[in-house]
Order: C-alpha cells, then structure tokens, then sequence
C-alpha cells in the first residue's frame, strides 16, 4: 500500500506536468482537442494524489514503524483520532496534504468549468498544473513521507503531545483549503494575462473563490487562534508569532481581494488592481508556507528542519511570484482599464478599504520579514511582537473600522455621504450610548476600553442598520418590508453578517483585553480564590493514566452563592514518556460568552501547586465573530449570481439586456 | 476639477499616506523591537536598565529557587557568564534546567534581569534556534547534542 502511495505520488507529478504544458500550447495553437486534454488529466492528477494521501493515512492508522515519517511522528498507543490526524501533523504529510488540496481544487475547475471560454479553461489549468508540479517535485525530492526504514522499528517515537488534540483535524486542513483556494485566483489572473485580456467571466468566477478561500482561511485561522488559547495554557488568543502573520498577511490581503472584486464584477472597474491582488494574496499563501515549512522559524510548525527544503522552497517562491509579477509587467498596460467613479461612491470606499488593508499587511510583512533579514545581513537578533504592531497596524485598522458602516450605504458611481451619515444616526447613537455606559458605569474601565466597546458597537449597529435601511424600515408599511427584507439578495446578507461578525471579534477582543483579570497563586487542596466575582475552591491534585501519558490532574469547584459547587473545572499536567514531554491541560468554565480559564503550574514539596487563573470577560465572541464572518461568506456564496452556471443562458441573456448584472 | 487634477490629488492622497504608514513602521522598528542577547553579550553590550530585551542561554544547574508566590529565580548562562533572572508565573512545560530557554524583559536597577514572560518553545530535541545559534558562536554547543 505504501508503494503505491509512492508510485501514484510519482505517477501524479508526471500528470501535472502533461497539465502544464499540453492545455497551454493548445491554448496557444487554439487547438481543441490539445485543451480538451487539461480537465482528465487534472481530474486524475487528484484521484492519484488521492489515493497517495489515503495510503500515507492507512500507513499511520495501522502504525506502519517500517515507513519514517510513521515512526517519527505516530505511537501504537495513540488514540485512533490522532493516529490519523497525524498524518498531516508532520512535515511530510502536512505537504501532501496541500499538494491534495490543490489539486482537489484544479479538479473542481475542470469538473464545474465547462462554461468558461476554453481558452481560459485550458490556461487556468496549465498554471494550476504548474504550481502543482513545484510542489510534487519538492516532495518527492526532499520531503518524501513514504522513505521506508530497514529493520522496521516495533514503536514510534509518538507525535508531538502539544499536537494531540482534535484542533489538529480542523486547523491545518481549513487553513490549507484556504491558502491553497487562493491558487485558483492566482492561476485565473495569471491566465488572463497570458491571454492579455479580462473577459466577463474573469470576475464571475474569480469573487465565489475567493469568498471560498476566504471562509476558509477566516475559520482556519480563528480555530488556530482558539486552539493556542487552550492548548497551551497562556491564556493569550494572538501573540504576533511570525507564523500566525504568515496566515494572518493572505487573509488581509484576501480580504482586500473580496471587496476590490466586488467592484470588478459589478462596475468593472479596477480591473488591473484586483488581478494585481489575487497575485499578491497567493504570493503570500505561498511566503506563508515557506515560513513555517522552511525552518527559518522556531515554531510548534517548525518540523525538523533540512535546509535544503528551506533552500527549495524559496526557489518555487522566487519562480511563481517573480514569474507571475513579471508577466504582470509586461501584460498590464495591454488590458483595458474600466469605468470611472466619483470618490464619494461605494467604489470609493471600497478603494479606501483596500488602501488600508494592503497598507496594513505591509506593515505586518515588514514586522515579520524584517527580523529575518535583519539577521541574514548583520546578525543582530531582535524580535517584533506586540507593541511594533499595536503602534502599527492598530492606528491602520482604526480609521478603518470607523468607516466600515458608511461604504455598504453608499451608492454606486456617485454617493451622498451626508444622506448615509443620517441613516446611521442611530446606529451612531447606540455606539456613543455604549461608549459612555462603558466609560462611565464599569469600574476600572480605560479611556481605550470606552472606545474600543464603542467601535465595536458601532460596527454591529451599522451592520444591523444596513440591512434596515435596504429593507426599507420607517419608511415602508411593514408588510412590505418584511417582503423586502426577505427579498435582498443574499450577497447583502453576506455583507452584514460579515461586518456583524467583524464587530464581534472587536468586542472580545477589546473585552478581553480591558476588563479580564488574572491571579497567580499557590493553593493548597481546601483553599478558595476570589476572580472577579467567581469563587474557585481547588478540591486537590489527582493522578490518571491516560492511553499514552500520564496526568496530575488539578480539580476546582465553582462555588454558587448560596455557597454549594455549582460547577466543576479540571486542569492537567500531562507527561508523555515517549518524548519526555510535559504539556499542560488548561480547564476552562464558559458562563454565558465569557471564561474561566486555569492553568495548572508546578506542584511544591508541601503538596501546594502553582495555579494561574483568568477572568476572560467576552472572550468567547472573538472566536464567534470569526464564525458569523464565515456564515457571511458562506451566505454569499449562495447568492444566485454567483452560483456558477445556475442561471440558464438564455436568463442571462435577459438580464444582460436588461442592464442588470 | 478636471481629471487629471483628480487622478493628481488621488496619487498624492495615496503616497501621503503610505509615506506616514512606512514612517510608523520604521519609527515602531526601532522602539519597539527587542534584541536578543546572551549573557556574555552583555559585557560589550550597553542595554539601559527599563530597555526591553530578551535574553537567552541555558538555565544554569542547581540555580532555580521558587520562591514566594509563584515567583521563581534562576540563573541564564553562556557557560562564561551568568545573569540572574526573576521571573513570577508559570514557567512553560519545557523549562529545566541545562535546558535552552528564552527570556523577555528589562533589568533592574539591581543587575537583576526581571523577566515577563519565559519561552521554551523546543520540544527535547530543539534548542531554540537563537540560543543554538550564540552557543555555537561561543564553542559550547556541538551539533550531535542535537539529536
């Protein structure tokens, strides 16, 4: 089985490479039948990538010692769970689980494109072929998870414990879907401009995938978030890792991407930008993965390193960006520019929005590749976290969310800014009434935490308020605006809830960060703490055996008012034997949207142990947040227009002569 | 206006404000950013008392002392200099002692290096890159500890 995955593995990288070369010169030739040859041959590249996959995950279910990638990272006392999702919890599976999702995505396009114009279909295709290619050959070179080993060891050496948990099913492959989605917008640019010319279509396919690689990094990330909250037990959601801006820089630039696309496709205007963006937002998918799969970063994703990956890696960086960044230049002025727009006009924000949000991955490129290079040219080793980046990238996004509420609101080509700042009056009230019960009712309550609940509002308020106003609340009998509410395209859902959810975030964040309180102690079993109104009694340290650790495992009470537990809290520390690994176990209570969060030190001679314990007011929305901006994607996927080839041709045409889009 | 004052006025609202956004950055790059230093660093090095630094080394033997409330001091070393650092919180699972380890704070007036937070992000087989990097300046480090 395991020669088979190999063989497939080999079999697929030579398709890819027929998909790269064949579809393009009968894209050139205007050949049919040489296109025609890029949807089975991509539509098999996958099913062998496929079966490639399941026979590495078949290896590390049944604890396969005799292949290496098995042995380093799999023990046969491993829960079947994580037996499985250790298969991409390694360097060499975690590749061939971007290569699968790639070409998943290359058969999607060859599977549901039959209505793009064959040109562009065979041209998508080829590049789609082409990054698959660099990454085959990278595995099969200097990754490769199927090298056996001669004698068979009988155990493995366990995966890394801090990996053993269920966020290592969702983070990775969410967070791959999402990177690796925008390598269809990225081929889709490229192709127009092999061509040298934007057509309809261009857009109408390139929004739903990049709404689709959005969801996905946003849940991707969000899970990441929340699992390095729990799971290692410093009560932090977001440390500016160099690894979490890896994902953090494509996501704002794919946000930019979004909005940018939205104009393309209704007003086609900013035409050149937006294909400009989908490079870009690849660009840094794929710098992303260099920085975690290189080893240039100390990191939990930083497998074993080898510096020839980092030294391969680099080249498919240089190639693919360079390549795509020069065909650019050359290509560009060749395309036509679209139509004109007032600055005051939905267009206008929506350029604003992308100024700040490139501005602002910048800066978050800057904060994260300058301590690399830094080192490279004259050694010096410093470190940005942080406050580099509440200094820059906070002021950047401030002004940012101020106008989010404003840009839905306006009109195309030519909008009243004064007419959409009256609708938001109230939504202006609300926000200000929130800011001054904050400011001046909640003890301890800063200047900062005011205004950051304030803004948080505001943005939930104005997402509320455009849907009212698009369903004509005030001014409507409510008959039918219930009509119309019900009416709205489900793209204007999509905004809202994705705005909402924005506001969410914001205020479990800014929640957290000016109202959460935390005490470190030592406590003996029968002692009680106090924690913002929670009363916690450590009921004692208890040990367990778990399939492949052992576990001191600390348990508290909630206590109730009338003075009787009402809940109960658990927090381990785990010992993995086979890698003489500690990890610690947070327990965490949720009440409502807010958290209890303990994390268990180390125990004294006298039987008392070390215990840290927050107070995690709203923390839970930061997360939620990022779920509602997902169903916001998700409902705009939904959106008839974009559901490809939905509408028959003959409804299109009707529409098309109607003027509408 | 006419559009070319249009386009005009938009380039140079667009470079205003990428100026002022790379000034930030740089300005934010040096006062914010933390250098990393080992111990024997430290004697060529000036580093204010109240300057963020982090500092790494190995933890050196038989210097860890809990001492009240959760606070723990210990000695960071090069294997030529040593510096005492104070630290009050959970000391991450991975902390022990001839162990690589990284730490981020200021010193105090006292010489004391008062750390907020302590990273040993490596599992038994990684040194944190940092402070595999100085002790292999130093001569202290041999690649096969590695494995």
């Amino acid at each position: 089985m395991v020669e088979t995955g190999h063989f497939a593995l080999v079999l697929a990288f030579a398709l890819s490479l027929v998909q790269m070369t064949v579809p393009l010169f009968g894209a050139r030739l205007g050949n049919q039948r040489l296109m025609a040859v890029g949807g089975p041959v991509t539509v098999a590249g996958f099913v062998l990538t496929a079966l490639s996959f399941a026979a590495l995950a078949s290896a590390y279910a049944s604890s396969d010692f005799s292949v290496a990638s098995v042995w380093e990272n799999s023990h046969s006392l491993q829960p079947l769970i994580y037996k499985l999702t250790g298969t991409w919890g390694n360097h060499e599976g975690s590749m061939l689980l971007w290569v699968l999702i790639l070409t998943f995505f290359g058969a999607l396009v060859a599977a549901f494109g039959s209505n793009l114009p064959a040109t562009l279909r065979a041209n998508v295709l080829a590049v789609q072929g082409a990054i698959g290619a660099a990454f085959f050959l990278f595995i099969l070179l200097t990754s490769n998870p199927f090298v056996r080993l001669n004698p068979a060891p009988i155990e493995g050496r366990d995966l890394n414990p801090v990996l053993q948990d269920l966020g290592l099913a969702v983070h990775p492959p969410l967070l791959y879907l999402g990177y690796v989605g925008f390598s269809i917008c990225f081929s889709f640019s490229v192709a127009a401009l092999i061509e040298g010319r934007i057509d309809a279509s261009w857009a109408r396919w390139v929004r739903p995938w990049t709404l689709l690689a959005w969801m996905f990094l946003t849940g991707g990330i969000a899970m990441g978030s929340y699992w390095a909250y729990y799971e290692l037990g410093w009560g932090g959601f977001w440390f500016w890792d160099p690894v979490e801006n890896a994902s953090f820089m494509p996501w704002l630039a794919g946000t930019a991407l979004l909005h940018s696309a939205i104009v393309m496709e209704k007003r086609s205007a900013l035409k050149i930008w937006t294909l400009l963006l989908a490079i870009l937002t690849f660009s840094l998918s794929l710098l992303g993965t260099f920085l975690v799969r290189s080893g240039v970063l100390t990191s939990v994703h930083a497998f074993a390193s080898d510096p020839t990956r980092g030294v391969f890696i680099l080249g498919i960086l240089t190639l693919f960006i360079g390549g795509s960044l020069a065909l650019f230049a050359l290509r560009a002025s060749r395309l036509t520019a679209g139509g004109l727009f007032h600055p005051i006009s939905r267009e206008g924000a929506l350029v604003l929005n992308n100024l700040f949000l490139t501005t602002a991955t910048a800066t978050v490129l800057v904060g994260t590749l300058y301590p690399l290079a830094l080192e490279a040219l004259t050694g010096d080793k410093i470190s940005v976290g942080a406050p580099f980046f509440d200094l820059t990238f906070g002021p950047l996004m401030l002004p940012l969310l101020v106008l989010v509420p404003f840009g839905p609101l306006l009109a195309w080509k030519r909008g009243d800014v004064f007419a959409v700042a009256q609708r938001l009056m109230a939504a202006f009230a609300i926000a200000l009434t929130a800011m001054l019960v904050t400011g001046l009712f909640i003890d301890g309550a800063s200047v900062f935490a005011a205004l950051g609940i304030g803004l948080a509002v505001w943005l939930v308020a104005g997402a509320l308020t455009d849907l009212a106003v698009k369903s004509g609340v005030g001014s409507v009998a409510p008959a039918i605006m219930f009509r119309r509410f019900a009416g709205l395209p489900r793209s204007v859902f999509g905004t809202a809830l994705a705005h909402l959810g924005l506001g969410l975030t914001l205020l479990g964040i800014v929640a957290t960060l000016s109202f959460g309180t935390e005490k470190i102690l030592s406590m003996r079993a029968g002692d009680t703490v106090e924690l913002s109104g929670h009363r916690l009694r450590f009921v004692g340290l208890y040990p367990a055996q778990g399939p492949n650790y052992s576990e001191d495992r600390g348990r508290f009470e909630l206590i109730g008012a009338s003075g009787s537990p009402v809940g109960e809290i658990s927090s381990a520390k785990r010992f993995f034997p086979v890698r003489q690994t500690m990890t610690t176990e947070s327990g965490i209570k949720t009440l409502g949207f807010s958290q209890l969060y303990i994390s268990l030190g180390d125990a004294g001679k006298d039987g008392s142990v070390v215990v840290r314990l927050w107070w995690k007011p709203l923390v839970t929305l930061i997360w939620g947040g990022g779920l509602v901006m997902m169903a916001g994607a998700a409902m705009s996927l939904m959106d008839r227009r974009l559901r490809v080839g939905a509408p028959s041709r003959r409804r299109k045409q009707a529409l098309a002569s109607a003027g509408l889009p | 206006m006419t559009r070319k004052q249009k386009r005009l006025s938009v380039i140079v609202g667009g470079l205003a404000f990428l100026g002022a956004a790379t000034g930030l950055t740089f300005y934010a790059l040096g006062q914010k950013a933390s250098y990393f230093y080992m111990p024997a660093d430290l004697t060529t090095a000036s580093v204010a008392p109240g300057q963020r630094i982090r500092l790494g080394g190995l933890v050196e033997k038989g210097t860890v002392q809990r001492g009240q409330r959760a606070t723990v001091a210990f000695s960071v070393t090069d294997t030529h200099k040593s510096v005492k650092v104070t630290y009050t919180g959970i000391l991450p699972d991975l902390f022990r002692e001839e162990q690589g380890v990284i730490t981020e704070g200021t010193f105090g007036p006292d010489g004391v290096f008062v750390a907020d937070s302590v990273l040993a992000k490596h599992d038994e087989r990684y040194m944190p890159k940092e402070v595999a990097d100085g002790l292999k300046e130093k001569g202290v480090w041999q690649e096969s500890k590695s494995e």
